[in-house]
């Protein structure tokens, strides 16, 4: 009995795990989830410039003029680009999750909506924001 | 937590290519997950040709003329064919879904077939739900009450058996829960869309006298709040049933009960 046990235990633990996110078809919805959280975690790093800037203003005209010369650059406009916009996309996805909250939307249509309208209305916002931050600079 | 990788014995390797029906003018190609218990190799991905004149339209009829005509060790689950026993579930086309229900016409290019994701594999598609029926009984999937029994039976009104609708017609197939990524990487403490639909199903039945008891019981960190509204779940429930509304309506009864 205990010979018959043992048996099919190591035949379990010799059991493959099934492929997952290696074969699973992107849905959109999983992405946009996927997104949420990498903007997310961009944020982080985002405040940390932010800070930077902060600090930076406060403690002189060399450090700041450093700090302005780095964000300026074409790299430092990308990543602030990118800041900007992961912050919008984390502040509609947030505005996507409390409607789901409250129990709305999650109908067939609906869901893709709200998931479209989170990656549309993000990138606007970015836009818009540049647009209007170069037109008053 | 996250994973992205397989193990190494889980990884898939390219497997063999049987041979095309002789003769047969209007072929399908089918790749096909499969793993042998007993040769001690990893999982391999075989080639098959199906010929659609000798053979019916949906997925299931592929696969059982590919075991009648060509390879007789192709092991799969498979009974009512009409998608109410649930036992077909596999993942087809990079989504979870019943063969027999699933048309081949609705896939475009060779048919990609794998069981059902992130389960320990028994033989080629067949998975262990083991952990999946686990979570199943945790959540008490029966009629609870303390008043005494009435001597025929519990009645309820039509509109509160409304209530049930698009609940009680799940059929335990668990495409949602092993469609969902939190399921995948929480496997050992998130109950997965499927228990909670059906948990859902006794919380909002008018004859069921344990609710408190029963959202007790699910109010916590992993078996519920595991759900992050990925919505893999209601895209892929072959009944066309909404777990993700479910399971939202929980949290609002968590929300709810504490006024």
């Amino acid at each position: 009995m205990a010979e018959a046990n043992n048996a099919s235990q190591r035949l379990q633990d010799r059991r493959p795990l099934s492929p997952h996110l290696q074969i699973y078809k992107m849905m959109f919805t999983m992405v946009m989830s996927g997104l949420h959280r990498i903007t997310g975690m961009c944020l982080y790093a985002g405040v940390l410039l932010l800070a930077w800037y902060f600090i930076a203003a406060a403690s002189g005209r060399h450090a700041f003029e450093t700090v302005n010369w780095v964000y300026s650059s074409f790299l430092g406009r990308l990543v602030l680009f990118g800041f900007t916009w992961s912050l919008f996309h984390h502040w509609m996805g947030g505005i996507r999750h409390a409607i789901w909250d409250a129990g709305y939307m999650f109908d067939a249509k609906g869901r893709e909506l709200a998931a479209q309208a989170t990656l549309v209305g993000s990138i606007a916002l970015t836009v818009i924001f540049w647009v209007l931050a170069y037109a008053y600079r | 937590m996250v994973e992205f990788t397989l193990p190494k014995n889980s990884r898939v390797t390219s497997g063999k290519t049987w041979p095309r029906p002789q003769g047969a003018t209007n072929v399908r190609e089918f790749r096909i997950y499969r793993w042998d218990p007993d040769d001690g190799r990893n999982p391999r991905l075989d080639t098959y040709y199906v010929d659609l004149d000798d053979c019916g339209p949906m997925i299931l009829d592929a696969i059982i003329w590919i075991k009648s005509k060509v390879d007789p060790t192709l092991t799969f689950r498979r009974s009512c064919r009409e998608g109410i026993c649930g036992s077909c579930a596999m993942n087809i086309d990079g989504t979870n879904t019943l063969a027999c229900t699933k048309g081949m016409d609705e896939i475009k290019g060779a048919v990609k077939i794998y069981p059902l994701p992130h389960m320990p594999v028994v033989k080629d598609l067949v998975p262990d739900l083991t952990r999946f029926y686990t979570h199943h009984a945790s959540i008490e999937p029966w009629l609870k009450t303390d008043t005494p029994a009435p001597e025929k039976e519990w009645l309820q009104t039509p509109e509160d058996r409304a209530k049930l609708d698009g609940l009680y017609e799940c059929i335990l197939c668990a495409c949602c829960s092993t469609s969902c990524p939190s399921y995948w990487w929480n496997t050992e403490r998130y109950l997965g869309p499927s228990a909670l639909l059906q948990a859902y199903r006794w919380l909002i039945d008018s004859r069921d006298e344990a609710t408190g008891e029963r959202l007790d019981y699910i109010e916590d960190t992993f078996r519920l709040y595991r759900c992050h509204t990925i919505l893999n779940c209601s895209k892929a429930c072959p009944k066309g049933l909404n777990p993700a509304d479910a399971i939202s309506k929980i949290k609002n009864m968590m929300v709810v009960r504490q006024f």
